[in-house]
């Protein structure tokens, strides 16, 4: 028996922009589909058709105006559309991983630190996130620096390492190989595959359709929304 | 979800004559967690942070303290002796000018251990090794513990108005631009301390900046205010990333990138 992980109901985000004279962009309008656990869906869609402002929205980044989010989290279906700020730091705290296209870096904090932070307090988590860096091929030289000095690349590796060391059961992933080589690339293939078959559902934007082939099940396409005349 | 909050103010009104510098705001903090108040100079903020202290009384409206004990007290109807002592123990203020709290003619280690022993602490070895645990704690040399504090700089001046601050466990801390005024490399050093600290003892704090960057690497929470009044509040990465007011979208637009 499957189980749904999210529903998205209805979506709609609606921009305004205050200081361009109120210009209002409709960005998402009646967006829904639903992920089971163990299934990856792909966003697909033209570049500007909204694919980043849905999957932000579902993390509660971007609010949506209307329509639901329902995240199974604590064996019961939480709205993120009327959540208080506190319930969604709840939901991502054990339920809803997210992982964004560049790493924010923090003054001072070395990579292994960053990594072990969001491992929710585990008891291993230095040696997990050490482990994490290592097979996304971080050398053992660099685990003791913040990153604010290195590579795109690198600097997204670590950003994935940080997003699946929890083990969330909902992850959201924003271009997680957009500038890796293709070993790399590989190795994150290797890890999103494991992550579903332990049950994880994932929402993702691949660009490249290499990685988007062998990790999705399913395409959800976004359109580009038509404003009314 | 139901967890009682720390405190929690409602309809808090404060005119200055014709100004209004608080117009019927509502916070509330829960244990643990860092709210930023953001805005620029003038709209209210310091003042908010000032009423929610107790420091200064609200034309009307309310302010609830959940004391350690689970009872609430209304801040603005209490002896001045006990929130005298509520600031000497459960709560810490953090100013922008360190000299505002310390006393600069006592030694470092003296204001650090002088909370400790408004508190009721007499052994002077604990006092001492108290003292020297949180100068090392906020990366001041042990062996500083006897020099004054016009003998440090800007940055150890704020690390050691920290140290002081924290000695007594605090459950509570008002800051008011605790980074303002430092050179930014000292601003990063003070930035990851207090993120360090706040976090590993579970200190709320509730922190008042016009520094969004700062907000944004402490805050859990995010109150926008303009003209005493919070035109915008949520997650601190909603606020920042998807600002709705159009006040809130011209300070996030205003920042320039490095």
């Amino acid at each position: 028996m499957n189980t749904v992980m999210l529903r998205v109901e209805d979506l709609a985000k609606r921009f305004t922009l205050h200081l361009q004279g109120g210009v209002q962009l409709d960005v998402l309008n009646g967006a829904g589909f639903e992920v089971q656990a163990g299934e990856c869906i792909a966003l697909s869609g033209p570049s500007g058709a909204g694919k980043s402002t849905l999957l932000r929205a579902l993390y509660g980044n971007y609010r949506a105006d209307a329509g639901r989010i329902l995240v199974r989290h604590d064996g019961a279906m939480v709205d993120l559309v009327t959540a208080t700020p506190r319930q969604i730091v709840a939901v991502r705290r054990t339920t809803l991983g997210y992982v964004s296209q560049f790493l924010r870096v923090v003054p001072r904090v070395s990579a292994l630190d960053i990594v072990a932070d969001a491992a929710g307090g585990r008891a291993d988590a230095h040696t997990e996130a050490a482990a994490l860096l290592h097979r996304l091929n971080i050398p053992a030289s660099l685990h003791g620096l913040p990153p604010a000095t290195f590579s795109g690349g690198e600097q997204q590796r670590i950003n994935l390492a940080r997003g699946f060391i929890h083990g969330h059961p909902i992850l959201l992933l924003d271009e997680p190989t957009a500038s890796l080589d293709a070993a790399n690339r590989d190795v994150v293939i290797a890890m999103i595959r494991e992550a579903k078959s332990r049950g994880t559902a994932i929402v993702g934007i691949f660009h490249d359709a290499a990685v988007r082939d062998a990790v999705a099940d399913r395409l959800y396409q976004v359109a580009p929304y038509q404003q009314a005349a | 979800m139901s967890e009682p909050t720390l405190l929690s103010a409602s309809g808090l009104t404060l005119r200055f004559g014709a100004i209004p510098a608080l117009l019927d705001v509502d916070a509330d903090l829960w244990p643990g967690e860092i709210l930023a108040i953001v805005g620029e100079s003038g709209s209210g903020k310091t003042t908010l942070l000032n009423v929610l202290s107790g420091k200064m009384a609200p034309q009307s409206g309310q302010v609830m303290y959940r004391d350690p004990a689970g009872a609430l007290q209304d801040v603005h109807a209490m002896p001045a002796p006990a929130l005298r002592a509520l600031h000497r123990s459960d709560w810490g203020f953090v100013h922008q000018n360190p000299r505002e709290n310390l006393r600069m003619a006592v030694s470092a280690g003296g204001n650090v251990g002088e909370r400790l022993m408004a508190q009721g602490s007499r052994h002077y070895g604990h006092i001492r090794a108290a003292a020297i645990d949180w100068l090392e704690q906020v990366e001041i040399d042990a062996d500083r513990v006897d020099d004054l504090p016009r003998t440090f700089s800007g940055g150890m001046l704020q690390r050691l108005q920290i140290a002081r601050t924290l000695v007594t466990h605090p459950r509570l801390v008002f800051m008011d631009e605790p980074t303002g005024g430092l050179d930014v490399s000292v601003q990063a050093r003070l930035l990851d301390l207090i993120r360090s600290l706040v976090r590993r003892l579970g200190i709320a704090v509730v922190l008042v900046t016009h520094d969004l960057a700062v907000a944004r690497l402490l805050a859990d929470r995010i109150m926008v205010m303009q003209r005493g009044e919070v035109v915008e509040a949520g997650l601190t990465d909603q606020v920042l990333d998807d600002p709705r007011h159009p006040y809130t979208q011209l300070l996030v637009s205003s920042v320039l990138q490095a």
